[in-house]
């Protein structure tokens, strides 16, 4: 029976392991919930695949991890949205050089009750001022991703610290962008999100955006090859192919042109 | 006088057996020689300490004291290799009848052919020829005794052990296993058997060791121990014996 | 409500008409977990039997550990294997992380303690039946492994069956180390864990009740088993 078992589990390993060993050339990129969540790259990897045969493997955690990823090696591109942590992470020797890929914004959504009274407003810091004020219920990330950190920095701006509330009216998910919307539908919660995850979002429930076009909620992105000579497996010819089609014409088009109903998700920038 | 009769097997011989548990005695045979050709009955009410010398005969106790010694040598792996036991519940492996049969005969080191062949001998000796693919642990308790016996048989032992192996039957399977001993009795194999069971002592035994208090109160020949019992406790256990 | 009925019947009338891409998470997910299984029944089958039959000292000591690994959270182990595999971890050269390979050491690692612990018992259990007449037989205790490993095959099926109830049913772990990468490391749970978080609860659930129908598929083998195994061991007992 033994002997069996593992003539079985050899050659099963072997038909498992397939995909890992295949021949054809593959990158790991470390990125977003946001841009995963949001479609974009279901939507605008196919191009890139056709066009080099280089499959591109993306790992959608936060941003707060997908830096601590790449910074352990796991990983041959960073494609983020913190401007400050990926240029911290550039100057620390972990990555190579740091290009602007997109923007989008962030939104703040809401319940239409809209306790505190914040609809129409297209001024986030003043929005968040009413809202701690009412103590009305706001769903926080709370997971350092790059949407997190945003949110902190606009209360540091009001001068507020949520986190003194923090189980009451301010509550931190620890999860991501989905799952906290999914929070904030399910208790009638304000939370701040992107607009490419909210434009894709099925379950809105009675939510609706509330809050947009201040320009303190700009979002920009960026991507950044890890540096091979920190760790020698970063397959790094293909991961600049990757970064050079995403900040080249193609790339730039094929983020452009992913729309849902009718809008436009994200705004490619590269320079 | 072995010398003369090769084919009989050689003596068991006990010397000072001792073992006590809790400071209770639970065995103490001062002598015992086995090596007269027939079936050796060993007799003697619950808690006599039959089954417990039939284990030290057997290897599977080590005694607190004393010594078993099969034709003057010390119990080892040879010496348990030429025994055999069939215990009072039968432990069949789970597996098939023939399979059952088969592991001892693998171990053995037969080659296919003649494993084959010895299950078919085994299995007409027990009569369960049409019994071989059946799973072991669906035979009735007859049926599974036999089958015990007969793996016990398979290695070929020069003693057979057998710890009340009829305890659980009906007089019919009882029988038949009765059959089955002293067939291997007179075929050489020498038959060291425990019952309380008088009647079946009468029918197998040709000599009789009569327990009471884990000590040897009588042995002799069967004849002997059974209509002129010597010691009190004998007649005693005779006595109850026949009314029950 | 209404509309979320719909999209549900949609999303099982997706499944069920043979969507490839769906039936390529399921068949993944099924690939990994019985590979994980099987490798894990080789491992902690014959360490099982041997806790069972072996006498060291520390042995109490190690099916205690056994005992508890069984409980161990999934993520945990995940964060574990994640740094032993990722690049910067003593096992990075060999270039595991993210890939199918990776989820089925971090299920092994899950289901190796069930396995373990499942096999002593049913072996231990076993070993006392059938110890006085293996040894009159001369088999000896290393030899009675195997023995009683075949012996008890119905039960440590059973075994195998709540090993993998757990391992195909775990998210945790698989997500940190596999990464839930699109056609490569994208499986059921991993699937409904990102479906959810998209608010896609309708497609999460349909992924969900396939589960759950493995989950039962599985269960009825597991009961029909252990019944059949009662019921050989029931007679002389």
């Amino acid at each position: 029976m033994i002997r069996n078992f593992i003539r079985a589990a050899l050659i099963a390993l072997g038909v498992a392991a397939g995909p890992a060993m295949a021949e054809e050339p593959f990158i790991v990129v470390q990125s977003t919930t946001s841009t995963q969540n949001s479609g974009l790259f279901d939507y605008i990897l196919p191009w890139f695949e056709a066009e080099t045969g280089i499959d591109v493997r993306i790992v959608a955690v936060g941003t707060g991890q997908a830096i601590r990823n790449a910074i352990n090696g796991d990983g041959d591109v960073l494609l983020v949205h913190s401007k400050p942590d990926e240029e911290q992470f550039v100057a620390d020797g972990w990555g190579v050089e740091r290009f602007d890929v997109m923007y989008n914004d962030f939104i703040l959504v809401g319940p239409k009750s809209d306790p505190a009274k914040v609809k129409g407003g297209s001024d986030i810091l003043s929005a968040l001022t009413a809202i701690a004020e009412a103590e009305a219920p706001f769903a926080s990330r709370g997971d350092d991703s790059g949407t997190h950190k945003a949110e902190l920095a606009h209360w540091g701006a009001v001068d507020v610290d949520p986190t003194d509330a923090s189980g009451t009216w301010y509550r931190e998910t620890g999860s991501g962008m989905g799952a906290t919307l999914n929070v904030a539908s399910g208790m009638g919660a304000y939370t701040l999100t992107d607009r490419a995850t909210w434009l894709s979002f099925g379950n809105r429930g009675n939510l609706e955006v509330l809050v947009e076009g201040d320009p303190r909620l700009f979002n920009q992105y960026g991507v950044i090859l890890v540096n091979p000579e920190k760790h020698a497996g970063v397959r790094a010819n293909a991961a600049q192919r990757f970064i050079d089609w995403l900040v080249g014409p193609d790339g730039q088009a094929a983020i452009a042109s992913y729309v849902i109903d009718g809008e436009q998700l994200f705004f490619p920038n590269a320079k | 006088m072995r010398d003369l009769l090769p084919e009989m097997p050689s003596a068991l011989d006990v010397k000072d057996l001792h073992i006590s548990r809790k400071g209770k005695v639970l065995l103490d045979v001062c002598s015992l020689s086995l090596d007269g050709p027939g079936p050796t009955l060993i007799l003697g009410p619950n808690g006599s300490g039959k089954s417990l010398l039939l284990r030290c005969l057997h290897g599977l106790i080590s005694p607190d004291r004393g010594e078993v010694t099969q034709d003057g040598l010390p119990l080892g792996a040879e010496q348990k290799a030429n025994q055999a036991m069939v215990f009072q519940n039968p432990v069949l492996l789970r597996r098939s009848v023939s399979a059952n049969l088969d592991f001892v005969l693998k171990r053995q080191g037969l080659n296919r052919i003649l494993r084959k062949q010895r299950i078919t001998e085994l299995l007409a000796e027990g009569g369960l020829e049409d019994k071989a693919r059946q799973s072991a642990r669906s035979l009735s308790g007859g049926e599974a005794q036999r089958l015990a016996i007969l793996r016990a048989l398979a290695s070929e032992p020069e003693t057979l052990f057998l710890d009340e192996p009829t305890s659980a039957l009906d007089p019919g399977a009882t029988q038949m296993i009765e059959r089955m001993v002293l067939r291997a009795s007179s075929r050489g194999v020498r038959i060291v058997m425990v019952t309380h069971d008088i009647g079946q002592a009468r029918r197998l035994a040709a000599d009789i060791v009569m327990m009471q208090g884990g000590q040897i109160v009588e042995h002799g020949a069967a004849k002997k121990v059974l209509d002129a019992p010597e010691s009190d406790a004998s007649r005693r256990y005779l006595a109850g014996g026949l009314v029950v | 409500m209404q509309n979320f009925a719909a999209e549900f019947s949609h999303a099982l009338s997706l499944i069920f008409t043979g969507d490839s891409e769906l039936w390529a998470i399921v068949l993944l997910s099924l690939k990994v977990s019985v590979l994980a299984v099987l490798i894990s029944a080789v491992i902690g089958m014959p360490v099982g039997a041997a806790l069972a039959v072996a006498r060291f000292p520390g042995r109490r000591m190690m099916i205690i550990l056994m005992n508890a690994l069984m409980g161990f959270p999934p993520v945990v182990v995940g964060l574990l294997v994640y740094l032993m595999l990722s690049r910067s971890g003593p096992l990075g050269v060999l270039e595991l992380l993210y890939t199918p390979t990776a989820m089925i050491i971090a299920q092994m690692v899950l289901v190796i303690p069930i396995i373990a612990a499942l096999t002593r018992q049913v072996v231990e259990m076993l070993a006392e039946e059938y110890s006085e007449q293996l040894r009159s037989l001369g088999v000896s205790r290393l030899a009675s492994v195997p023995v009683l490993l075949w012996d008890a095959r119905l039960a440590l099926v059973t075994a195998l069956l709540a090993g993998f109830g757990r391992a195909i049913a775990e998210v945790g772990a698989v997500i940190i180390v596999g990464g839930n990468i699109n056609h490569v490391t994208r499986v059921m749970t991993t699937t409904i864990a990102l479906e959810t978080s998209k608010g896609n609860l309708a497609l999460a659930l349909a992924l969900g009740a396939i589960l759950i129908g493995i989950a039962i598929a599985v269960n009825a083998m597991v009961s029909a088993l252990a019944l059949r195994a009662e019921q050989e061991g029931l007679r002389h007992a």
